[in-house]
């Protein structure tokens, strides 16, 4: 057995933070994880006191929009990753629809080219391929030349595959792949893009409104085909009790879906939007109180598998609009631990729901490194300060994108370090 | 009174106190537009910019007549000859308006919120002419004003909203104002042109317009916009005559002296049928009468706000 050259003292671990902790670390590994105390420390090796700190197990973010290439205005993989590390991630999903689109090898190796040089020692890059040529809905992507570059999933997100004949044969191609598919589900007919819930906020405010049903509908759709052909699909950011049901539903006959939702969806409901902030301008849209619980409830029971953030950032400029001309999103990546620990602090949510949420399932979905604190594991982990209280403005995000309804918020909870194989990647804080 | 709104952006901002100075101050404008020399020099030396970022011929001119009555300045701006059509944002060009130094903006958009946006943004008063699906506050306000016209108070009156309520401005600043002066409301559409959330609204909600037209005192009847059946919300205009035409047979079903009114331009055989616009039950003329009342009435408050204050 190799010597540690890391350990981390005197941790509390999320979902037990009764007991401390010790974590050896050897060449980006894990060796051992064990009480406080209970074997000597090696001298040779560095040593954190995590005294007061919670040990979570790095973060995976499974659905970002970088912007890069051609949006560098609104983000930058540099940036982008920089905001990813701070936020607690290890590993990050970016999206296909850049421009040029990401449907050819040679801009899936750019990105990761690009990730390489500005974060050597991570979070690492993984992108998302295409699920067709331009995101067109016309033609499969080359899946075959995508995955051989780099990519973890394909995905239409974005613009969502409205012919379901063309998006079953994707689903086929890519399962001979081995590769996930990734659906937004949004029914073309049905859903407008809207940025807000069809309810009593968009019929007082006098905007089109985006119904439930519009997703709930594709979610169906997708769940039958998964069913049906007996092949995988992930249903991302899910954002109503609807699709809740039914996911729910279709895992009990056994169709290999998994889902995720994001931060925003548990804290925010439509009334964000109430004065027609575009920061709260998002699709799919923000829902109800109703929709909010369903969704912690299918969180802690496993039917919504994963956390993501749907990060999406857009310039200042570009959201400073009337509410129907403003692009949809929110820029997520540094606020999501601290929003969904707060619903742990709150008894919202169970610390073992969250960690599954947020660093075990989504890495086993995508098959991504997972540190499950076993000897051999990826030494991927960060220490979080759970009682650091911190406002969310603009100054203090280091992603281009500011737009978030958090903005002026203050939260608790914040990410002192963040591990990437034993590499402490987080180094711009101060604080720390 | 001290007038204490900077801008007005819909009626909802209003209290019951504010919104009967309105309707007072425009009924004594009203009898200056019955002079022979109809103007008065009250806002002599202030500006006023008519930005209508989506065409309106009545409601710009009403605003233009009632601006030049108090011998303000008025200036107008229209969408195709804004560099709105060359790209720029409505904030840049609101902020060059106002470098200008108006001391009003009244604004017409497509879009709902805009009023508020720019409102948010300028020091000067900000007055919506009616913004996407939102609100349009000053049409309210002449509809109540040509109803207390007629009746003499609108409390405990009932006034129906027929047509396309999802997509109106009118009937949401209309459904607003009638119930804070203290009338009943009720909508009647086919379910397509109504707001999915319209339980919400707590007024009664009709599909058959011979049911809901029973012992109304008056009828509010809505444009209909071919769009809607582009957009597959209505099978055809013959049909939607059929179901929601308000006509004098309809009206007799309607209280004794009941009232119609419409905003305007109107649709003769769609929503309302020729003779009955032309009927002595017919109140549009008198709204556009009222409208230039009341949005003399606006102008002033709007524009004195600061004077008045001191
Ligand atoms: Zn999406």
């Amino acid at each position: 057995m190799s010597q540690a050259d890391l350990v981390v003292r005197s941790a509390a671990l999320a979902d037990n933070p009764q007991a401390s902790v010790d974590l050896f670390v050897a060449k980006g590994r894990v060796l051992a994880l064990v009480p406080t105390g209970s074997r000597p420390l090696p001298e040779s090796a560095k040593s954190v006191d995590a005294s007061g700190l919670l040990l979570l197990p790095g973060l995976t973010d499974v659905h970002v929009h970088l912007r890069e290439p051609g949006q560098e205005w609104k983000e930058t993989i540099a940036t982008g990753l920089a905001a990813a590390a701070k936020g607690g991630f290890v590993n990050v999903m970016c999206m296909a629809n850049t421009d040029p689109v990401n449907d050819q090898a040679s801009i899936t190796e750019t990105m990761l080219d690009k990730a390489a040089r500005s974060h050597p020692k991570g979070p690492r890059l993984f992108p998302v391929g295409a699920l067709t040529v331009g995101l067109e809905g016309k033609t499969l992507a080359p899946m075959e030349e995508l995955k051989a570059a780099g990519c973890k999933a394909f995905s239409n997100d974005g613009r969502p595959v409205a012919d379901t004949e063309l998006f079953r044969r994707a689903l086929e191609y890519a399962s001979d792949l081995g590769i996930p598919v990734i659906d937004h589900c949004e029914d073309p007919h049905l859903a407008p893009a809207s940025g807000i819930n069809e309810g009593v906020v968009s019929a007082r405010l006098g905007l089109r409104g985006h119904p439930c049903a519009g997703e709930a509908i594709q979610v169906a759709r997708d769940c039958l085909l998964a069913e049906y052909l007996g092949v995988p699909i992930h249903l991302a950011h899910i954002s109503s009790k609807m699709s809740v049901d039914v996911i729910r539903q279709a895992k009990a006959k056994g169709a290999p879906v998994t889902a995720e939702t994001c931060p925003h969806y548990l804290i925010l409901t439509d009334e964000a939007c109430e004065t027609y902030d575009t920061n709260a301008k998002v699709n799919p849209p923000l829902r109800t109180r109703e929709d909010q619980r369903a969704l912690l409830a299918a969180l802690e029971d496993g039917t919504i598998d994963a956390l993501a953030t749907d990060h999406a950032p857009h310039a200042a400029h570009e959201k400073e609009t009337p509410f129907d001309e403003a692009p949809n999103g929110i820029s997520g990546l540094e606020t999501a631990l601290s929003v969904t620990w707060g619903l742990v602090a709150r008894g919202e949510l169970s610390a073992k729901a969250l960690v599954s949420a947020w660093c075990v399932r989504p890495a086993e979905i995508f098959a991504l490194p997972l540190n499950r604190f076993q000897e051999g594991d990826p030494a991927d982990f960060i220490l979080f300060d759970p009682a650091a209280r911190w406002t969310v403005t603009a100054q203090s995000l280091v992603s281009k994108g500011k737009n978030t309804p958090l903005l002026g918020r203050e939260l608790t909870g914040l990410v002192k370090s963040v591990y990437v194989a034993g590499k402490n990647t987080l180094l711009t804080r101060e604080s720390s | 009174m001290t007038w204490p709104h900077k801008d007005l952006l819909d009626v909802s901002q209003l209290s019951r106190a504010d919104a009967v100075e309105i309707l007072r101050a425009a009924k004594s404008f009203q009898e200056i537009n019955s002079r022979p020399v109809k103007k008065v020099p009250i806002l002599k030396g202030k500006s006023v910019i008519l930005f209508f970022a989506e065409p309106s011929t009545r409601t710009k001119t009403s605003f233009d007549v009632a601006g030049k009555r108090l011998s303000a300045d008025t200036f107008s701006l229209q969408k195709s000859g804004s560099s709105l059509v060359k790209g720029e944002s409505l904030k840049d060009t609101v902020l060059t308006l106002q470098a200008m130094k108006p001391d009003a903006i009244v604004m017409r958009h497509n879009m709902s919120g805009a009023a508020q946006f720019i409102a948010e943004r300028l020091e000067c008063a900000v007055i919506n002419a009616g913004d996407g699906w939102h609100a349009h506050p000053t049409q309210a306000l002449l509809d109540a004003f040509t109803l207390t016209e007629r009746w003499g108070d609108v409390q405990g009156k009932t006034v129906l909203i027929l047509g396309d309520i999802a997509h109106s401005r009118v009937a949401r600043s209309n459904v607003r104002l009638l119930t804070l002066l203290g009338a009943k409301v009720r909508l009647c559409a086919p379910k397509t042109l109504l707001p999915y959330a319209v339980s919400n609204w707590n007024v009664p909600v009709f599909s058959d317009l011979d049911e809901a037209v029973r012992g109304v005192d008056a009828i509010m009847c809505l444009r209909l916009q071919l769009e809607r059946q582009q957009a597959g919300l209505l099978p055809d205009v013959r049909e939607y005559s059929r179901r929601f035409c308000m006509t004098i047979p309809r009206l007799s079903k309607a209280a004794k002296h009941a009232v119609v009114l419409h905003p305007g331009p109107i649709n003769r055989g769609w929503e309302i049928a020729s003779d009955l616009a032309d009927a002595h039950e017919s109140l549009i003329l008198d709204q556009v009468a009222s409208g230039v009342d009341v949005r003399m009435a606006l102008l002033h408050l709007y524009l004195t706000r600061k004077e008045r204050k001191e």
